[in-house]
Protein backbone atom coordinates (compact mmCIF):
# COMPACT_ATOMS: atom_id res chain seq x y z
CA UNK A 1 0.00 0.00 0.00
CA UNK A 2 0.92 3.66 -0.16
CA UNK A 3 2.22 4.83 -3.56
CA UNK A 4 6.46 5.62 -3.64
CA UNK A 5 7.32 8.93 -3.78
CA UNK A 6 9.87 9.76 -6.76
CA UNK A 7 11.95 12.32 -4.28
CA UNK A 8 13.75 13.39 -7.56
CA UNK A 9 11.08 14.36 -9.37
CA UNK A 10 8.92 16.43 -6.56
CA UNK A 11 12.61 18.35 -5.79
CA UNK A 12 12.53 19.58 -9.47
CA UNK A 13 9.12 20.22 -8.98
CA UNK A 14 9.08 22.27 -6.02
CA UNK A 15 12.64 23.89 -7.32
CA UNK A 16 10.69 24.80 -10.54
CA UNK A 17 14.02 23.47 -12.39
CA UNK A 18 11.89 22.81 -15.90
CA UNK A 19 10.94 26.46 -15.76
CA UNK A 20 14.81 27.83 -14.96
CA UNK A 21 16.14 25.00 -17.96
CA UNK A 22 13.34 26.69 -20.04
CA UNK A 23 14.16 30.10 -19.26
CA UNK A 24 18.08 29.38 -20.33
CA UNK A 25 17.13 28.08 -23.49
CA UNK A 26 14.55 30.96 -24.55
CA UNK A 27 17.67 33.40 -23.71
CA UNK A 28 19.90 31.64 -25.33
CA UNK A 29 17.59 31.87 -28.71
CA UNK A 30 16.78 35.79 -27.61
CA UNK A 31 20.52 36.53 -27.83
CA UNK A 32 21.09 34.25 -31.18
CA UNK A 33 20.81 35.65 -34.88
CA UNK A 34 17.78 36.12 -35.99
CA UNK A 35 16.47 33.36 -38.65
CA UNK A 36 14.74 35.78 -40.55
CA UNK A 37 15.29 38.16 -42.87
CA UNK A 38 14.81 41.77 -43.27
CA UNK A 39 12.57 41.12 -46.47
CA UNK A 40 12.42 44.10 -48.98
CA UNK A 41 15.92 45.53 -47.60
CA UNK A 42 17.69 41.89 -47.43
CA UNK A 43 17.11 39.12 -49.66
CA UNK A 44 17.96 35.71 -50.00
CA UNK A 45 20.36 33.64 -52.54
CA UNK A 46 18.41 32.35 -55.55
CA UNK A 47 19.31 29.28 -57.56
CA UNK A 48 20.40 30.63 -61.50
CA UNK A 49 17.82 27.74 -61.98
CA UNK A 50 15.00 29.65 -60.43
CA UNK A 51 11.51 29.44 -62.21
CA UNK A 52 10.44 33.27 -61.73
CA UNK A 53 8.79 35.57 -63.89
CA UNK A 54 8.80 34.82 -67.61
CA UNK A 55 10.13 36.65 -70.52
CA UNK A 56 11.51 36.49 -74.20
CA UNK A 57 14.43 37.10 -75.32
CA UNK A 58 16.13 38.34 -78.15
CA UNK A 59 19.03 37.84 -80.55
CA UNK A 60 21.74 40.21 -79.82
CA UNK A 61 20.85 41.98 -83.03
CA UNK A 62 17.49 42.84 -81.56
CA UNK A 63 15.15 40.27 -83.73
CA UNK A 64 12.84 38.52 -81.22
CA UNK A 65 14.36 34.74 -80.45
CA UNK A 66 10.66 32.91 -80.92
CA UNK A 67 9.71 30.75 -84.03
CA UNK A 68 6.32 30.09 -82.89
CA UNK A 69 6.98 26.47 -82.96
CA UNK A 70 4.33 26.23 -80.34
CA UNK A 71 6.00 23.60 -78.64
CA UNK A 72 5.70 25.38 -75.26
CA UNK A 73 2.14 26.13 -75.64
CA UNK A 74 2.12 22.09 -76.75
CA UNK A 75 3.68 21.27 -72.97
CA UNK A 76 2.21 23.84 -71.24
CA UNK A 77 0.31 21.58 -68.05
CA UNK A 78 -1.56 24.75 -67.17
CA UNK A 79 -2.77 25.69 -71.25
CA UNK A 80 -1.47 28.82 -69.90
CA UNK A 81 0.06 30.20 -73.00
CA UNK A 82 -1.78 31.37 -76.31
CA UNK A 83 0.14 31.31 -79.66
CA UNK A 84 -0.80 32.60 -83.26
CA UNK A 85 1.62 32.61 -85.42
CA UNK A 86 2.09 34.37 -89.39
CA UNK A 87 4.44 34.63 -91.99
CA UNK A 88 6.53 38.29 -91.48
CA UNK A 89 6.48 40.48 -94.67
CA UNK A 90 10.08 39.48 -94.67
CA UNK A 91 9.37 35.74 -94.97
CA UNK A 92 10.17 34.56 -91.45
CA UNK A 93 8.17 32.47 -89.25
CA UNK A 94 7.14 34.99 -86.00
CA UNK A 95 4.27 35.29 -83.78
CA UNK A 96 1.37 37.49 -83.80
CA UNK A 97 0.25 36.96 -80.58
CA UNK A 98 1.91 35.28 -77.32
CA UNK A 99 0.00 35.63 -74.71
CA UNK A 100 0.70 34.03 -71.01
CA UNK A 101 -1.99 34.08 -68.41
CA UNK A 102 0.09 34.34 -65.26
CA UNK A 103 -2.70 33.18 -62.73
CA UNK A 104 -3.08 29.93 -64.46
CA UNK A 105 0.72 29.35 -64.76
CA UNK A 106 1.93 26.33 -62.28
CA UNK A 107 5.97 27.69 -62.72
CA UNK A 108 7.05 24.19 -63.79
CA UNK A 109 9.17 25.40 -66.49
CA UNK A 110 8.20 23.25 -68.96
CA UNK A 111 7.93 25.99 -71.77
CA UNK A 112 11.66 26.80 -71.04
CA UNK A 113 12.54 23.26 -71.45
CA UNK A 114 10.78 22.87 -74.26
CA UNK A 115 11.72 25.81 -76.48
CA UNK A 116 14.58 25.09 -79.04
CA UNK A 117 15.83 28.91 -79.50
CA UNK A 118 15.59 29.48 -76.01
CA UNK A 119 13.11 32.03 -76.19
CA UNK A 120 10.63 31.42 -73.86
CA UNK A 121 12.68 31.45 -70.10
CA UNK A 122 11.38 32.34 -66.58
CA UNK A 123 13.95 34.61 -64.81
CA UNK A 124 15.09 35.45 -61.61
CA UNK A 125 12.13 37.86 -60.65
CA UNK A 126 9.78 36.70 -58.46
CA UNK A 127 8.21 40.84 -57.32
CA UNK A 128 5.35 40.94 -59.93
CA UNK A 129 2.69 41.06 -57.85
CA UNK A 130 -0.46 43.62 -59.14
CA UNK A 131 -3.10 45.15 -57.81
CA UNK A 132 -5.61 43.64 -60.46
CA UNK A 133 -5.80 40.57 -62.49
CA UNK A 134 -6.11 41.69 -65.61
CA UNK A 135 -2.66 43.22 -65.56
CA UNK A 136 -1.42 39.10 -65.10
CA UNK A 137 -2.23 38.58 -68.86
CA UNK A 138 1.01 39.13 -70.20
CA UNK A 139 1.17 39.63 -73.88
CA UNK A 140 3.73 39.58 -76.01
CA UNK A 141 4.98 43.29 -75.53
CA UNK A 142 5.10 42.60 -71.89
CA UNK A 143 7.39 39.36 -72.11
CA UNK A 144 9.55 41.06 -74.81
CA UNK A 145 9.86 44.18 -72.47
CA UNK A 146 10.59 41.54 -69.19
CA UNK A 147 13.16 40.04 -71.18
CA UNK A 148 15.19 43.72 -72.16
CA UNK A 149 14.93 44.14 -68.50
CA UNK A 150 16.54 40.27 -66.96
CA UNK A 151 18.09 39.78 -70.41
CA UNK A 152 21.73 39.92 -67.95
CA UNK A 153 20.53 37.89 -65.31
CA UNK A 154 18.96 35.39 -67.49
CA UNK A 155 22.12 35.31 -69.94
CA UNK A 156 24.27 34.87 -66.77
CA UNK A 157 21.91 32.31 -65.42
CA UNK A 158 21.76 29.95 -68.51
CA UNK A 159 25.46 30.08 -68.32
CA UNK A 160 25.92 29.57 -64.87
CA UNK A 161 23.59 26.58 -64.63
CA UNK A 162 25.07 25.22 -68.66
CA UNK A 163 27.71 22.81 -67.33
CA UNK A 164 24.85 20.94 -65.46
CA UNK A 165 22.74 19.96 -68.62
CA UNK B 1 0.22 84.18 -7.64
CA UNK B 2 1.96 81.08 -5.53
CA UNK B 3 0.75 82.40 -2.44
CA UNK B 4 -2.80 82.28 -4.20
CA UNK B 5 -2.12 78.55 -5.48
CA UNK B 6 -1.10 77.14 -2.23
CA UNK B 7 -3.80 78.83 -0.48
CA UNK B 8 -6.35 77.65 -3.69
CA UNK B 9 -5.00 74.08 -2.95
CA UNK B 10 -5.77 74.01 0.66
CA UNK B 11 -9.53 74.25 -0.40
CA UNK B 12 -11.90 71.22 -1.31
CA UNK B 13 -12.05 72.54 -4.82
CA UNK B 14 -8.53 72.72 -4.84
CA UNK B 15 -8.16 69.36 -3.67
CA UNK B 16 -10.17 67.80 -6.18
CA UNK B 17 -8.34 69.87 -8.99
CA UNK B 18 -4.98 68.82 -7.69
CA UNK B 19 -6.33 65.08 -7.70
CA UNK B 20 -7.86 65.01 -10.73
CA UNK B 21 -4.71 66.36 -12.32
CA UNK B 22 -2.64 63.75 -11.10
CA UNK B 23 -4.46 61.13 -12.40
CA UNK B 24 -4.40 62.58 -15.48
CA UNK B 25 -0.56 62.98 -15.83
CA UNK B 26 -0.20 59.66 -14.74
CA UNK B 27 -2.95 58.08 -17.31
CA UNK B 28 -0.85 59.74 -19.86
CA UNK B 29 2.56 58.59 -19.00
CA UNK B 30 0.78 55.48 -18.03
CA UNK B 31 -0.34 55.22 -21.77
CA UNK B 32 2.61 56.14 -23.60
CA UNK B 33 4.43 53.66 -21.18
CA UNK B 34 2.03 50.58 -22.19
CA UNK B 35 2.38 52.09 -25.92
CA UNK B 36 6.32 51.05 -25.00
CA UNK B 37 5.57 47.58 -23.25
CA UNK B 38 3.47 46.20 -25.99
CA UNK B 39 6.18 46.55 -28.20
CA UNK B 40 8.43 45.23 -25.80
CA UNK B 41 6.29 42.47 -24.93
CA UNK B 42 5.92 41.70 -28.59
CA UNK B 43 10.37 41.84 -29.53
CA UNK B 44 10.68 39.90 -26.95
CA UNK B 45 8.33 37.30 -27.73
CA UNK B 46 9.78 37.84 -31.33
CA UNK B 47 13.58 37.62 -30.14
CA UNK B 48 13.51 34.17 -28.32
CA UNK B 49 11.90 32.70 -31.62
CA UNK B 50 14.06 34.22 -33.90
CA UNK B 51 12.12 36.43 -35.09
CA UNK B 52 12.39 40.41 -35.54
CA UNK B 53 9.40 41.43 -34.16
CA UNK B 54 7.37 44.55 -35.35
CA UNK B 55 10.55 46.58 -37.03
CA UNK B 56 8.24 49.18 -39.78
CA UNK B 57 6.61 51.64 -38.20
CA UNK B 58 9.38 54.23 -36.86
CA UNK B 59 12.85 53.41 -36.25
CA UNK B 60 12.64 49.86 -35.19
CA UNK B 61 9.05 49.38 -35.09
CA UNK B 62 8.93 51.93 -32.27
CA UNK B 63 5.49 53.49 -33.18
CA UNK B 64 4.33 50.38 -33.69
CA UNK B 65 1.50 50.92 -31.07
CA UNK B 66 0.46 53.65 -31.84
CA UNK B 67 -0.20 52.11 -35.34
CA UNK B 68 -1.94 49.99 -33.76
CA UNK B 69 -4.25 51.93 -31.67
CA UNK B 70 -4.87 54.04 -34.96
CA UNK B 71 -6.20 50.62 -36.43
CA UNK B 72 -8.50 49.32 -33.37
CA UNK B 73 -10.33 52.66 -33.11
CA UNK B 74 -11.11 53.10 -36.90
CA UNK B 75 -12.64 49.80 -37.30
CA UNK B 76 -16.15 49.10 -37.51
CA UNK B 77 -17.79 47.91 -34.08
CA UNK B 78 -19.69 44.77 -34.53
CA UNK B 79 -22.39 43.60 -31.92
CA UNK B 80 -23.98 40.34 -32.12
CA UNK B 81 -26.88 39.51 -33.08
CA UNK B 82 -29.14 38.49 -29.33
CA UNK B 83 -25.94 40.29 -28.07
CA UNK B 84 -27.17 42.46 -23.96
CA UNK B 85 -25.63 45.37 -25.91
CA UNK B 86 -25.71 47.14 -22.32
CA UNK B 87 -24.01 44.31 -20.41
CA UNK B 88 -21.72 43.37 -24.24
CA UNK B 89 -20.46 47.15 -23.82
CA UNK B 90 -20.22 47.82 -20.34
CA UNK B 91 -17.72 44.45 -19.68
CA UNK B 92 -14.82 46.19 -21.56
CA UNK B 93 -15.17 49.73 -20.03
CA UNK B 94 -15.09 47.51 -16.54
CA UNK B 95 -12.03 45.33 -17.41
CA UNK B 96 -10.20 48.41 -18.41
CA UNK B 97 -11.37 50.91 -15.65
CA UNK B 98 -11.11 48.36 -13.22
CA UNK B 99 -7.17 47.77 -13.74
CA UNK B 100 -6.54 51.63 -14.40
CA UNK B 101 -8.06 52.53 -10.90
CA UNK B 102 -6.04 50.23 -9.18
CA UNK B 103 -3.21 52.08 -9.85
CA UNK B 104 -4.15 55.09 -7.52
CA UNK B 105 -2.32 53.75 -4.50
CA UNK B 106 0.61 52.05 -6.18
CA UNK B 107 3.56 55.05 -4.77
CA UNK B 108 6.29 55.12 -7.45
CA UNK B 109 8.72 57.06 -4.50
CA UNK B 110 8.05 58.31 -1.40
CA UNK B 111 4.98 60.15 -1.20
CA UNK B 112 4.86 59.53 -5.11
CA UNK B 113 0.62 58.34 -4.91
CA UNK B 114 -2.55 59.54 -5.82
CA UNK B 115 -4.18 58.08 -2.59
CA UNK B 116 -2.28 57.57 0.27
CA UNK B 117 -4.72 54.98 1.94
CA UNK B 118 -4.07 52.97 4.81
CA UNK B 119 -5.67 49.42 3.40
CA UNK B 120 -4.11 50.25 -0.06
CA UNK B 121 -3.20 46.14 -0.43
CA UNK B 122 -6.78 45.53 -0.04
CA UNK B 123 -7.43 48.03 -2.17
CA UNK B 124 -5.26 46.81 -5.02
CA UNK B 125 -6.43 43.27 -4.56
CA UNK B 126 -10.21 44.38 -4.16
CA UNK B 127 -10.17 45.85 -7.93
CA UNK B 128 -7.96 43.40 -9.49
CA UNK B 129 -10.89 40.93 -8.21
CA UNK B 130 -13.70 42.62 -9.34
CA UNK B 131 -11.95 42.86 -12.96
CA UNK B 132 -13.12 38.74 -13.20
CA UNK B 133 -16.57 40.80 -14.23
CA UNK B 134 -15.43 42.01 -16.82
CA UNK B 135 -14.41 39.26 -18.37
CA UNK B 136 -17.87 37.08 -17.16
CA UNK B 137 -19.97 40.08 -18.21
CA UNK B 138 -18.12 40.36 -21.67
CA UNK B 139 -18.87 36.07 -22.24
CA UNK B 140 -22.16 36.02 -21.32
CA UNK B 141 -23.22 39.68 -23.10
CA UNK B 142 -21.89 37.79 -26.37
CA UNK B 143 -24.46 35.41 -27.16
CA UNK B 144 -22.32 32.89 -28.50
CA UNK B 145 -20.47 30.02 -27.43
CA UNK B 146 -17.04 30.28 -27.36
CA UNK B 147 -17.07 33.17 -25.52
CA UNK B 148 -18.98 31.66 -22.54
CA UNK B 149 -16.96 28.37 -22.17
CA UNK B 150 -14.23 31.34 -21.96
CA UNK B 151 -15.61 33.54 -19.60
CA UNK B 152 -16.53 30.36 -17.29
CA UNK B 153 -12.42 29.33 -17.89
CA UNK B 154 -11.33 32.54 -16.79
CA UNK B 155 -13.91 33.14 -13.72
CA UNK B 156 -13.23 29.74 -12.35
CA UNK B 157 -8.81 30.62 -12.79
CA UNK B 158 -8.78 34.38 -11.71
CA UNK B 159 -11.09 33.04 -8.62
CA UNK B 160 -8.79 29.99 -7.67
CA UNK B 161 -5.59 32.22 -7.58
CA UNK B 162 -7.01 35.31 -5.85
CA UNK B 163 -6.69 33.00 -2.91
CA UNK B 164 -3.24 32.18 -2.97
CA UNK B 165 -2.33 35.75 -3.70
CA UNK B 166 -4.44 36.95 -0.87
CA UNK B 167 -2.80 34.63 1.71
CA UNK B 168 0.61 35.44 0.14
CA UNK B 169 -0.35 38.98 1.14
CA UNK B 170 -1.40 38.31 4.08
CA UNK B 171 2.36 37.10 4.84
CA UNK B 172 3.89 40.46 3.79
CA UNK B 173 1.23 42.57 5.91
CA UNK B 174 2.11 39.87 8.92
CA UNK B 175 5.50 41.10 8.64
CA UNK B 176 5.30 44.70 7.87
CA UNK B 177 2.37 45.12 10.40
CA UNK B 178 0.90 47.57 7.82
CA UNK B 179 -1.51 47.75 4.77
CA UNK B 180 -0.35 50.67 3.19
CA UNK B 181 1.96 50.37 0.45
CA UNK B 182 4.23 52.84 1.29
CA UNK B 183 4.80 51.29 4.75
CA UNK B 184 5.50 48.01 3.42
CA UNK B 185 8.08 49.47 1.38
CA UNK B 186 9.41 51.45 4.31
CA UNK B 187 9.50 48.39 6.13
CA UNK B 188 12.17 46.80 3.70
CA UNK B 189 14.73 49.65 4.10
CA UNK B 190 17.89 48.22 6.05
CA UNK B 191 21.69 48.48 5.65
CA UNK B 192 21.95 45.82 3.26
CA UNK B 193 20.11 47.19 0.23
CA UNK B 194 19.24 44.21 -1.60
CA UNK B 195 19.26 41.81 0.98
CA UNK B 196 16.98 43.93 3.42
CA UNK B 197 14.00 42.99 1.15
CA UNK B 198 11.52 40.64 1.35
CA UNK B 199 12.05 38.44 -1.24
CA UNK B 200 14.36 36.88 1.26
CA UNK B 201 12.50 36.19 4.37
CA UNK B 202 9.46 35.73 1.91
CA UNK B 203 11.52 33.41 -0.60
CA UNK B 204 9.22 30.84 -1.75
CA UNK B 205 6.09 33.16 -1.63
CA UNK B 206 7.75 35.47 -4.41
CA UNK B 207 7.87 32.11 -7.14
CA UNK B 208 4.08 31.42 -5.78
CA UNK B 209 3.03 35.43 -6.29
CA UNK B 210 4.57 35.35 -9.54
CA UNK B 211 3.13 32.66 -10.76
CA UNK B 212 -0.39 33.47 -9.29
CA UNK B 213 0.25 36.75 -11.05
CA UNK B 214 0.33 35.06 -14.54
CA UNK B 215 -2.76 33.00 -14.01
CA UNK B 216 -4.46 36.31 -12.34
CA UNK B 217 -3.64 38.29 -15.51
CA UNK B 218 -4.24 35.49 -17.55
CA UNK B 219 -0.89 35.54 -19.18
CA UNK B 220 0.51 32.09 -20.60
CA UNK B 221 1.23 29.38 -19.42
CA UNK B 222 -2.58 30.09 -17.94
CA UNK B 223 -4.06 31.95 -20.89
CA UNK B 224 -7.24 29.33 -20.28
CA UNK B 225 -9.58 32.15 -21.43
CA UNK B 226 -8.52 33.21 -24.41
CA UNK B 227 -6.62 30.02 -25.93
CA UNK B 228 -6.26 30.81 -29.29
CA UNK B 229 -5.89 26.77 -30.27
CA UNK B 230 -9.16 26.11 -28.76
CA UNK B 231 -11.44 28.74 -27.88
CA UNK B 232 -10.23 31.17 -30.81
CA UNK B 233 -10.07 34.14 -28.39
CA UNK B 234 -12.33 32.88 -25.56
CA UNK B 235 -14.20 35.77 -24.05
CA UNK B 236 -13.05 38.41 -26.65
CA UNK B 237 -14.16 36.03 -29.97
CA UNK B 238 -16.95 38.93 -30.57
CA UNK B 239 -15.30 41.95 -29.82
CA UNK B 240 -13.85 44.65 -32.39
CA UNK B 241 -12.66 48.03 -32.78
CA UNK B 242 -12.60 50.29 -29.13
CA UNK B 243 -14.03 47.70 -27.24
CA UNK B 244 -11.62 45.34 -27.94
CA UNK B 245 -8.85 47.89 -27.52
CA UNK B 246 -10.60 48.33 -24.32
CA UNK B 247 -9.92 44.66 -23.58
CA UNK B 248 -6.59 44.54 -24.53
CA UNK B 249 -5.04 47.53 -22.66
CA UNK B 250 -6.90 46.54 -19.78
CA UNK B 251 -5.23 43.27 -19.44
CA UNK B 252 -1.88 45.05 -20.15
CA UNK B 253 -2.27 47.62 -17.14
CA UNK B 254 -2.88 44.78 -15.02
CA UNK B 255 -0.08 42.81 -15.95
CA UNK B 256 1.98 46.48 -15.47
CA UNK B 257 0.00 46.55 -11.70
CA UNK B 258 0.87 42.67 -10.88
CA UNK B 259 5.05 44.08 -12.11
CA UNK B 260 4.76 46.78 -9.41
CA UNK B 261 2.78 45.00 -6.71
CA UNK B 262 5.89 42.24 -7.05
CA UNK B 263 7.91 44.87 -6.78
CA UNK B 264 6.51 46.67 -3.95
CA UNK B 265 5.80 43.45 -1.74
CA UNK B 266 9.24 41.71 -1.95
CA UNK B 267 11.50 43.68 -4.12
CA UNK B 268 11.94 46.70 -1.89
CA UNK B 269 9.49 49.07 -4.03
CA UNK B 270 11.57 52.46 -5.02
CA UNK B 271 14.50 51.52 -2.67
CA UNK B 272 18.44 51.48 -3.87
CA UNK B 273 19.59 47.67 -4.38
CA UNK B 274 23.15 48.97 -3.34
CA UNK B 275 23.46 50.56 0.16
CA UNK B 276 25.16 54.43 -0.61
CA UNK B 277 23.36 54.62 -3.74
CA UNK B 278 20.47 57.19 -3.81
CA UNK B 279 16.95 55.62 -3.64
CA UNK B 280 14.52 56.87 -6.30
CA UNK B 281 11.44 56.39 -8.85
CA UNK B 282 14.02 55.19 -11.39
CA UNK B 283 14.62 51.97 -9.48
CA UNK B 284 10.67 51.29 -9.14
CA UNK B 285 10.92 51.61 -12.83
CA UNK B 286 14.22 49.52 -13.09
CA UNK B 287 12.29 46.87 -11.38
CA UNK B 288 8.83 47.03 -13.00
CA UNK B 289 10.75 46.58 -16.18
CA UNK B 290 12.78 43.94 -15.12
CA UNK B 291 10.07 41.81 -14.16
CA UNK B 292 7.88 42.72 -17.01
CA UNK B 293 10.60 41.19 -19.30
CA UNK B 294 9.98 38.00 -17.29
CA UNK B 295 6.52 38.40 -17.62
CA UNK B 296 6.90 38.18 -21.50
CA UNK B 297 10.02 35.57 -21.19
CA UNK B 298 7.62 33.32 -19.54
CA UNK B 299 5.18 33.94 -22.27
CA UNK B 300 7.33 32.94 -24.87
CA UNK B 301 9.10 29.59 -23.41
CA UNK B 302 5.97 28.15 -21.93
CA UNK B 303 3.55 26.09 -23.36
CA UNK B 304 -0.05 26.08 -22.44
CA UNK B 305 -1.88 24.32 -19.02
CA UNK B 306 -4.52 21.87 -19.45
CA UNK B 307 -7.47 23.31 -17.38
CA UNK B 308 -7.45 20.46 -15.00
CA UNK B 309 -3.60 20.86 -14.56
CA UNK B 310 -3.95 24.55 -13.48
CA UNK B 311 -6.76 24.09 -11.06
CA UNK B 312 -4.95 21.32 -9.39
CA UNK B 313 -1.70 23.50 -8.82
CA UNK B 314 -3.74 26.46 -7.85
CA UNK B 315 -5.73 24.47 -4.99
CA UNK B 316 -3.51 21.44 -4.20
CA UNK B 317 -0.09 23.12 -4.30
CA UNK B 318 -1.03 27.02 -4.43
CA UNK B 319 -3.36 27.40 -1.46
CA UNK B 320 -1.76 24.88 1.03
CA UNK B 321 1.52 25.89 0.67
CA UNK B 322 0.58 29.39 0.71
CA UNK B 323 -1.68 28.82 3.97
CA UNK B 324 1.10 26.76 5.61
CA UNK B 325 3.31 29.87 5.00
CA UNK B 326 0.92 32.57 6.49
CA UNK B 327 1.19 30.30 9.79
CA UNK B 328 4.62 29.93 9.51
CA UNK B 329 4.93 33.63 8.76
CA UNK B 330 3.05 34.75 12.17
CA UNK B 331 4.39 32.49 14.35
CA UNK B 332 8.10 33.75 13.54
CA UNK B 333 6.85 37.31 13.75
CA UNK B 334 4.92 36.87 16.71
CA UNK B 335 7.64 35.54 18.52
CA UNK B 336 9.97 37.63 16.74
CA UNK B 337 12.44 34.84 16.18
CA UNK B 338 15.39 35.83 14.44
CA UNK B 339 14.71 39.69 15.37
CA UNK B 340 13.34 41.81 12.95
CA UNK B 341 14.18 39.19 9.95
CA UNK B 342 10.58 37.86 9.56
CA UNK B 343 9.15 41.22 12.42
CA UNK B 344 9.94 44.12 10.59
CA UNK B 345 6.98 45.73 12.36
CA UNK B 346 8.78 45.17 15.99
CA UNK B 347 11.89 46.86 14.79
CA UNK B 348 10.16 49.92 13.27
CA UNK B 349 7.92 50.66 15.77
CA UNK B 350 4.71 50.54 13.46
CA UNK B 351 1.64 49.33 14.20
CA UNK B 352 1.13 45.20 14.32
Amino acid sequence: MGMAIDWTRATKYFLLMDMWKGFQLGMKYFMAPKATLNYPHEKGPLSPRFRGEHALRRYPNGEERCIACKLCEAICPAQAIVIDAEPRADGSRRTTRYDIDMTKCIYCGFCQEACPVDAIVEGPNFEFTTETREELYYNKEKLLENGDRWEAEIARNIELDAPYR
Amino acid sequence: MAEFLAGFLQTNLGIVVLVAAQCLLFTIILFVALAFLMYADRKVWAAVQQRRGPNVVGIYGLLQSFADFVKYIAKEIIVPAGADRFVYFLAPMLSFVLALIAWVVVPFNDGWEIASLNVAILYVFAMSSLEVYGVIMGGWASNSKYPFLGALRSAAQMISYEVSIGLIIIGVIISTGSMNLTDIVRAQEGNFGFFNWYWLPHLPMVFLFFISALAETNRPPFDLPEAESELVAGYQVEYSSTPFLLYMMGELIAIVLMCALVTILFFGGWLSPIPGLPDGVMWMILKMSFFFFIFAMVKAIVPRYRYDQLMRIGWKVFLPLSLGWVVFIAFMAKFEILGAFWARWAMLGMGG
